[in-house]
């Protein structure tokens, strides 16, 4: 299933002006530590050269915090550096997010020409009630403003990140969101339930109760309105959150997190994976800039996966995309008569040596692993 | 003999006595420092980490007093529960006096008095010790006044301790010695030893705990446990000095131990005598009783299929725990599993975290329920003890209940709170005395299923920690039981089903209808609880159908996290037991026990 088999390369910018309420993401507000974030992610490229896995990347991710907030000059360095520190595939995939309220034409076109094909916004709603609601520090007029030079820029693909699950949203507001980010004409929609994550403000407000979310059953029903809106527009639902108007356009490197294809995350709280094991480095900026500051490596821990283990992420990763699992994954005593039985309650169905969840099973993508298993 | 003192520490819960046995042992130097480690006397995880113990245990202590004389000191340290009322009451009658250790900020509890009662009885010495001096909070004054008044002991006699930072521990160990007296006994005359404890070694079998009162014991002897008539030969007596000390002998006044080949621990009779097979005594000791489980639960092993597991699990964990009754039991909705008695809720308790964790077995287990006795209109009595064996109600002319009395010790002011959860709970004859300003003893009678139904739990919390409690079974009382059941999605489950009084059969059916609203997770479908009595539904409550249940994002830092959620869901599944298609866990079915305002 792997499209290529080569390794994705993540970067962590983490750096926000402002922290959403909602997001638990590392960030921190100040971008006056850019120039010692940036040594010290190109450092810890240098580190990681000599590694077997990772001696050639088809993909690029800036992803955040806010990567748009870098300056011209920071991120023409560090797509430079990377590039000559690593090997990239010709057709290589490079995507960088961006943050409505700081995108200009000028910053879309250098990153045309640093060759970024691939633009991710992070619109999360038009609606200004909405939009003020999730804290973002641009209005709904001023999200449609930046999606359109996004669009006009002439990047391969771009695409947005949408927030559903609003206190006091409909299916028809929530279709009128989707209807205005199609009109733009992305190639790829991300579109994430409101989750009250650990540490947040929004956790503090949902704790005291101060925040009434929907509950599972308009969460689903948000969610089914919302794929069958963009099938009936094209899209294909290749992942419970992630939509791509074809096949073609679908996130490379998204889908190596989820396929077990080995990526190398630098920067801050990113996570790698070699192929059986993973490892992840310091959250805190301060941490991360310290260790490397003293030559030694960012990293925080690592676990090595066991077989089970692998499995059980298999079984985790298939059922939330449109992959599914292999058939000689379901082992173990009744597995036949387990499976049959998400049959018959529509969660599965089975194409060839291949189990893939139904969209009803997407809703259930968090049990299937262990309605599955023994 | 008149250098040997045999004494006991007797304490409410969390009073010290642990810390007292440590400093104790530390100061005669039987442990190198580099040895020790506290609560030295509890073996048992579960008692280090609960802070009580379970086995009684004995050590034997040498002491050089000033005048250079020297003693040997053996503390039997006891089960500090009421629980194993019993084994305390057999572990003092081998002793001359006790340590009444009173926590210095707490003051005189129930227990404290339980324990005084118990050491009267047997005509012991008591010292009594006001520990925690070292406290903030330690009040000497006003402890000495309850131990006046409310113990009735002189309190100018009352040695005053820190066992924690070790002070007043050489005043209690002259005191020991001057005011408790020596063993007396007769090494000539026929073996008379008390059976006090069992504990079970698996290279040597059972290891029996006693007192010698009269004869003398040696390797070789042919012993005859006198209540069972079985003989054994004598492999090895000793004395425990944390290890176990071959000696040659033991005779009269000593107290230590005896490996005889005896199998496992039901072998012997806590209270039982031993005694010469050749030379045998006229009769045995006095105060023997074959203690009888009064609480009683199923367990079924979670997983079907590990029944055998449970039963070898249960065949070793009964050769150290002889007041553990078992046979086999079946359900419908659980297969086969085990009907267990046990001495209390505490034992239970054990038993069910032994059995996880030194047996590794994963276990369901019932409400626990009393035993209730019927009388049928043909003339028969029938006790009955599990819901299973209820009899048809229209065969039974009367039944009736076992009744404990309850004594309450509170500070004044929440006598009203008290008073009304003792109503609620069907309590009768309640006496209510004044031992010192400010401090009430209330004594109840009371069915011992209210007791099992959260009451010590509903205790602490309306006196804010400050109720201590104590019972003991009286006796056996007419009232009006019926089978209260419980329909999951219209299908009757068997094991959670519990007997209860009529009156509060509603009231109970409600709760735990609400409970097991909280304790069954949601599933794709609607799943609606049910209480019954006869076929006739009184109680109803409905779990919803969950709609959707996926994370929105799963990328590099979530995938570790996720995976590990997924790991302790799958073990938690295996913690599930599925009724008809529903996933019941494991906590539900001691969900009739709890009350939902905890």
């Amino acid at each position: 299933m792997n499209r290529t088999g080569y390794p994705g390369l993540y970067v962590h910018v983490p750096f926000c002006k402002t922290k959403c309420p909602y997001c638990d993401f590392y960030s921190v507000p100040a971008t006056d530590q850019a120039g010692k974030w940036l040594e010290a992610v190109l450092r810890e490229a240098s580190l990681n050269i000599p590694t077997p896995e990772f001696t050639r990347f088809d993909s690029l991710y800036i992803g955040g915090g806010t990567p748009s907030l870098l300056g011209h000059d920071d991120i023409d360095n560090l797509i430079a550096g990377l590039r000559g520190t690593f090997r990239f595939d010709d057709g290589a995939e490079v995507t960088i997010e961006l943050n409505p309220d700081d995108v200009t034409k000028e910053k879309l076109a250098l990153y045309r020409s640093l060759g970024v094909n691939r633009a991710s916004l992070g619109v999360q709603s038009f609606d200004e009630e909405e939009v003020r609601f999730l804290g973002r520090r641009h209005s709904g007029r001023q999200a449609g403003e930046a999606v359109r030079l996004v669009a006009e820029a002439g990047f391969a693909e771009f695409g947005m990140d949408l927030i559903y699950g609003l206190p006091g949203q409909t299916v028809r507001s929530w279709r009128k969101t989707l209807r205005q980010a199609l009109s733009y004409g992305p190639a790829h929609l991300s579109c994430y339930q409101l989750t009250v994550e650990g540490d947040t403000p929004f956790s503090r407000l949902s704790r005291e109760g101060g925040l009434e979310l929907p509950d599972d059953a308009r969460g689903a029903e948000l969610f089914l309105a919302m794929s069958e809106y963009l099938a009936g527009h094209g899209f294909v639902q290749y992942e419970v959150s992630n939509f791509a108007r074809g096949e073609e356009t679908i996130s490379r490197h998204n889908v190596k997190y989820w396929q077990h294809t080995p990526y190398l995350g630098l920067g801050p709280s990113a996570h790698s994976f070699s192929g059986r094991r993973r490892w992840w480095n310091h959250r805190s900026l301060d941490a991360y800039l310290r260790q490397l500051g003293g030559g030694s490596s960012p990293v925080e821990d690592s676990e090595t996966l066991s077989e089970e283990q692998m499995r059980l992420e298999r079984l985790l990763f298939g059922f939330r995309t449109m992959w599914g699992v292999e058939l000689q994954e379901l082992s173990g005593k009744d597995c036949a008569n387990r499976l049959e039985d998400l049959r018959e309650k529509g969660l599965v169905e089975v194409r060839g040596v291949r189990v893939v969840p139904t969209l009803r099973g997407y809703l259930f993508a968090d049990r299937l692993p262990l309605m599955v298993s023994e | 003999m008149k250098h040997i003192r045999n004494f006991s520490i007797i304490a409410h819960i969390d009073h010290g006595k642990s810390t007292l046995a440590d400093r104790l042992i530390q100061y005669t130097k039987l442990v190198d420092e580099r040895q020790f480690r506290d609560q030295i006397l509890d073996t048992m995880d579960i008692e280090r980490e609960r802070g009580i113990t379970i086995k009684s245990q004995t050590v034997d202590l040498p002491y050089v007093d000033d005048r250079g004389e020297e003693y040997e000191l053996n503390l039997i340290d006891t089960p500090g529960h009421v629980d194993f009322s019993y084994e305390v009451s057999r572990a003092l009658a081998s002793c001359e006096g006790v340590l009444l250790l009173v926590d210095a900020s707490q003051g005189v509890e129930a227990q404290t008095l339980g324990n005084l009662y118990a050491a009267l009885e047997h005509n012991l010495v008591i010292i009594p010790v006001i520990n925690k001096i070292d406290l903030p909070v330690a009040d000497v004054e006003r402890v000495k006044t309850e131990i006046d008044n409310e113990l009735g002991l002189d309190p100018d006699t009352a040695i005053l301790c820190s066992a924690k930072e070790g002070t007043g521990v050489e005043d209690i160990l002259r005191a020991i010695v001057e005011r408790i007296p020596p063993p007396t006994g007769d090494a000539e005359k026929p073996l008379a030893a008390l059976i006090f404890d069992a504990h079970y070694d698996s290279f040597r079998g059972t290891i029996v705990s006693c007192r010698v009162f009269d004869g003398t014991v040696r390797q070789g002897d042919t012993i005859r446990l006198m209540s069972q008539g079985t003989t054994y030969r004598v492999e090895e007596v000793g004395v425990f000095r944390i290890n176990r000390e071959p000696q040659k002998e033991l005779s009269a006044g000593e107290v230590g131990y005896v490996i005889a080949g005896i199998k496992t621990v039901s072998d012997t009779r806590i209270g039982d005598t031993i005694t010469l097979d050749a030379r045998p005594a006229p009769q045995p000791l006095p105060g023997f009783k074959d203690v009888k489980p009064v609480v009683f639960s199923s367990i079924y092993p979670i997983a079907s299929d590990d029944y055998q597991s449970l039963l070898e699990a249960l065949e070793k964990y009964k050769l150290n725990d002889a007041s553990l009754v078992y046979q086999k039991d079946s359900s419908a909705a659980l297969g086969q599993g085990f009907r267990c008695g046990y001495l209390g809720l505490l034992h239970l308790e054990i038993v069910q975290e032994r059995l996880e964790r030194e047996f590794d077995q994963s276990i369901i287990m019932t409400a626990p329920s009393v035993q209730y006795r019927f009388h049928l209109d043909d003339g028969t009595v029938l006790d009955v003890d599990n819901p299973l064996y209820y009899p048809d109600p229209g065969t039974i002319e009367s039944s009736e209940e076992p009744y404990i009395r309850a004594s309450i010790l509170i500070p004044e002011r929440y006598v009203g709170a008290v008073m009304k959860l003792c109503m609620e709970r069907r309590g009768v004859n309640s006496h209510m005395s004044y031992p010192t300003p400010g401090r009430v003893e209330i004594t109840f009678d009371m069915p011992l299923a209210e007791v099992i139904f959260d009451f010590y739990d509903r205790l602490k919390s309306i006196t804010q920690g400050y109720g201590s409690f104590d019972y003991e079974l009286i006796d056996y009382r007419e009232s009006s039981l019926v089978k209260l059941d419980i329909l999951v999605n219209g299908e009757k489950v068997d094991a959670l089903s519990i007997l209860v009084h009529r009156d509060n059969a509603r009231d109970r059916a409600v709760r735990v209808c609400d409970r097991l609203k909280d304790e069954i997770p949601r599933q794709q479908f609607k799943i609606a609880i049910q209480g019954a009595i006869g076929g006739k539904i009184i109680s109803r409550s409905t779990i919803s159908a969950y709609r959707k249940d996926v994370t929105a994002k799963c990328y590099g830092g979530d995938i570790t996290r996720k995976r590990k959620l997924l790991e302790k869901q799958k073990k938690g599944k295996k913690r599930m037991r599925i009724v008809g298609n529903v996933e019941i866990p494991q906590s539900a079915f001691l969900a009739a026990l709890k009350t939902d305002d905890e």
